[in-house]
């Protein structure tokens, strides 16, 4: 029999909110949350953002971020309410029996000390090993987690070694105390597709070999599937369902877990090209001042007037350079972009304010991309005066009817960027590269920071405003959910190169070149046993080589 | 050559050249002075002629441009002219006089730099409580009130009343260490009320700035105690602020200590520079002047290769 690890009951977080205009006041963002969580068994905590999954996480630490606070309720762990212990206690339990994993290891490991200081420093500040047992552990997780050099990774600076690198280090930094508990908070979201599938695989095989618990927060339900024994969903601080893993993938029995399960349900059927392409590029060779290698090395795409070229790859491949290129921003040493029958200047100072008007862009930071002290209909005002001379009751019309084209209304026109939701922030973006009546827009990533099911909402308006408006979209992403959503075509980036293009039915079958099967492959897929058999599958292939 | 070597030696070259501009600056500026150094050495009663022939012998009657050249290459070789007042070499009598002033500056500042650093990082610990409003309010009231106030404030309580330390600050080489330190206990005291301020506060507004980043609270989750994680996470991320504002207060003990020396008497540059601005001695105000902004562009030039050697990715590349 043994012995619950951590115990949690009826936890009830609050927190302060600011919002603009008005006094500051306190809200509950987790509503009475309980569950349980045996020694050696990892539970899934899942939900959108604003679901409380970090907090709850954070919780079990005793800790709160920024102004949250914990009023209620019982977190138990290993026999003891560390709600109810004294500052001195609560350290000790922090890196010794409970640690944490962050989603940014890049931003969580302090750029001035060297790695393995880090790594081994709540072990010996804690008293848990000496200098040199703790090193010696370290070098024996650095190994275990397949880091390349395990004997002197250590020695060096955060910056020095890549992301996926990094958050292996920071596994190790978690597991290198002895702790019971984990808190792995979405410890993969911000890695590409093929290096999330190697850090998920070490976390994995860690877990399995330290016999630690963990808490593994994340969105991304696929990925929950691989690890998990148990998944607890939640939704705006309310536990929606608590099951096996097995029960939450198979057979969920909430709506809301339904819909988590069966996300991207678009079922986009390909265009085939019919006239001349709005957009070609030609032979395009980039290269960012002050640097002596080319980022972007002869790109062929063309663009078909209300189509959807997608361009996919892993960060640092070149595809938000290529935007840049397209609108002007980086004038590139070689090539030529035609659009719209003419050939674009290659610098934005030589391009006429048509150009400009028919060239549209939409960004990832939707939050970024607006001035948070102008009103939505300021915001999407501005190109109809800018581009058409629009003005008092002309505009006004104008604007309510983007905003019904969005399916927000006209009772935004008032509200701030900081009033709205990060999906409604997005649509306005949106409005506003539509209020240009452009040929062209170019999303970059601009469904990446959402949640699914949000994300999954601006996709189909996208794909609903292009049959209206007749505009085609260069759509930048990482994602090949996403991309098999929308695309008719497709570009597979890899190091500034386009290894593979063509219509989308032809891109996603075999055969594949090797990037894109590893990219394929590398999605995570909502089934239990997935990673393993990937995994299975890329042994036998490296020993068939 | 690697990075790091290429942006010292910018750095220096940079340092040069501005020092450069520097001397263009004080020359024309000392020209364009009023008054007349023959008049002034000679007095009223001075006949047409005996002023004509001073004013030859001095050189003051060659063009400028001649006279800034061959005071230029005086300065390369090291040679800062003779002081027309006294007709001394103005090298060796500014030499112990800047010795003087040095010291006093190095003693002010090896008690008020670990001093500042020190309270700026107790004023994070306990950010918005007493502590930190204490401090905050002793260290901006001493930088208000002038500093010739606190000078003859400290003396009247610490050398009159309680007569702890001399008023007059005089040293000689004659003096053992513990007696020039006695000597100047209370200029070093005004200094340090003065520069400790800016650089508390700066320091404290550096840590606080990177104490929001995602590293201190891994540091936090780590269970680190307060100070652990403001000495060893904070403070190392922070340092290039915190050099910039400690060398311009540096500078400022070298270059800014006129008042203090002339209210302590105290023999420094300060003071030698003050005396010879009111005879007119051009070569030595310039000499002054020059020194001065070596010091300056000197320490400025410090903080900026200690802020480019304080950030890891120019010292460990990839």
């Amino acid at each position: 029999m043994s012995e619950t690890l951590l115990k949690v009951r009826d936890l009830k977080i609050g927190a302060t909110i600011y919002p603009p205009g008005e006094k500051p006041r306190d809200i509950e963002i987790v509503h009475g949350v309980s569950f349980d969580l045996e020694p050696g068994k990892v539970l899934g905590l899942i939900g959108e953002s604003g679901a409380g999954k970090s907090t709850i996480g954070l919780a079990s630490m005793a800790y709160g971020r920024g102004g949250v606070e914990i009023t209620g309720g019982e977190v138990w762990v290993n026999g003891r309410d560390i709600l109810k212990s004294g500052l001195n206690d609560v350290r000790k339990l922090r890196g010794g029996e409970v640690t944490y994993v962050s989603q940014s290891a890049a931003a969580s490991f302090n750029p001035a000390k060297q790695i393995m200081d880090q790594v081994i420093e709540a072990s010996v500040r804690h008293g848990k090993f000496s200098k040199k047992d703790a090193e010696a552990r370290a070098v024996e997780l650095f190994r275990k987690l397949g880091l390349p050099d395990p004997e002197n990774i250590g020695n060096r600076y955060p910056h020095q070694v890549s992301g996926g690198q990094l958050q292996r280090c920071m596994t190790a930094l978690a597991l290198c105390p002895e702790p019971d508990l984990v808190v792995f908070d979405e410890p993969t979201t911000a890695l590409d597709v093929t290096t999330q599938i190697d850090v998920l695989k070490a976390i994995k095989e860690a877990i399995r070999d330290t016999g630690v618990a963990a808490l593994y927060i994340t969105h991304d339900l696929a990925v929950v599937a691989q690890v998990s024994d148990d998944i607890l969903v939640l939704k705006m601080g309310d536990m929606v369902e608590y099951g096996s893993v097995d029960q939450i993938i198979n057979a969920p029995k909430e709506d809301y877990t339904r819909a988590l399960v069966s996300v991207r349900s678009i079922d986009h059927e390909e265009k085939t090209a019919t006239s001349e392409p709005v957009l070609k590029v030609e032979g395009v060779t980039a290269r960012y001042r002050g640097t002596n290698f080319d980022v972007l090395k002869n790109i062929n795409v063309e663009l078909h007037p209300g189509q959807t070229l997608a361009v996919v790859g892993e960060s640092g491949s070149g595809k938000s350079t290529l935007a840049r290129v397209i609108t002007g921003l980086l004038p590139p040493r070689a090539g030529n972009i035609h659009f719209a029958g003419r050939d674009l200047s290659a610098a934005l100072g030589g391009r006429s304010r048509e150009d400009l008007r028919e060239l549209q862009m939409i960004y990832q930071m939707a939050d970024t991309a607006m001035n948070p002290r102008q009103t939505v209909g300021t915001i999407i005002g501005r190109p109809l005066e800018f581009y058409f001379g629009l003005r008092g009751s002309e505009k006004r019309k104008r604007i309510v009817e983007l905003l019904d084209e969005i399916e927000m209304g006209e009772a935004f026109m008032d509200r701030y960027p900081a009033e709205l939701s990060g999906g409604q922030k997005q649509r306005v973006c949106i409005a506003r590269s539509l209020a240009a009546k452009p040929k062209i827009i170019i999303c970059d990533e601009v469904t990446s920071a959402l949640d699914p099911l949000v994300a999954d909402g601006i996709l189909k308006l996208l794909l609903d405003l292009q049959k209206v408006e007749d505009v085609a979209y260069l759509f930048i992403t990482h994602d090949l959910a996403t991309v098999k959503a929308i695309a008719d075509s497709i570009a597979v980036m890899y190091q500034g190169e386009v290894v593979r293009y063509g219509g989308k039915t032809d891109v996603l079958s075999p055969p594949f070149d090797d990037y894109t099967d590893l990219l394929l492959s590398s999605v995570p897929e909502m089934k239990l046993g997935w990673l393993e058999e990937v995994i299975a599958n890329r042994k036998m292939e490296s020993a068939g080589n | 050559m690697s990075p790091i070597l290429k942006l010292l030696a910018q750095r220096i070259a940079l340092g040069l050249l501005l020092l450069f501009l520097v001397s263009i600056l004080i020359f024309a500026g000392t020209i364009i002075l009023p008054g007349d150094v023959a008049q002034s050495i000679l007095g009223q009663s001075a006949t047409p002629e005996a002023l004509a022939n001073l004013r030859a012998e001095l050189g003051l009657n060659d063009p400028p441009l001649q006279r800034y050249l061959s005071w230029l290459g005086g300065l390369v070789q090291g040679d800062l002219g003779t002081a027309l007042t006294s007709g001394q070499d103005i090298a060796s009598s500014l030499g112990n006089r800047l010795k003087n002033t040095l010291f006093l500056a190095f003693w002010a500042a090896i008690i008020s730099v670990p001093l500042a650093i020190f309270l700026g990082l107790l004023a994070v610990r306990y950010r918005d409580r007493w502590p930190d409003k204490l401090i905050s309010a002793v260290t901006l009231a001493s930088i208000s009130i002038p500093e010739f106030l606190i000078g003859y404030v400290l003396m009247y309580i610490v050398a009159v009343k309680l007569r702890w330390a001399p008023s007059v600050a005089m040293i000689n080489d004659s003096m053992s260490l513990g007696q020039k330190l006695n000597s100047i206990a209370l200029p070093v005291a005004v200094l340090t009320l003065v520069v400790l301020a800016h650089m508390m506060r700066m320091t404290r507004a550096a840590i606080l700035n990177v104490m929001q980043s995602a590293y201190i609270e891994t540091a936090e989750l780590k269970g680190m105690s307060m100070f652990v994680i403001i000495w060893r996470h904070a403070f190392p991320n922070s340092i290039a602020p915190i050099v910039n504002v400690v060398m311009l207060n540096l500078a400022y003990l070298v270059v800014g200590v006129v008042v203090v020396e002339v209210v302590f008497t105290y023999p420094g540059m300060g003071q030698y520079l003050v005396d010879h601005v009111s005879k007119r001695d051009i070569p030595v105000v310039q000499a002054c002047g020059m020194i001065f902004a070596a010091v300056y562009i000197g320490l400025n030039m410090i903080a900026d290769v200690v802020s480019i050697l304080a950030n890891p990715r120019l010292r460990h590349p990839k």
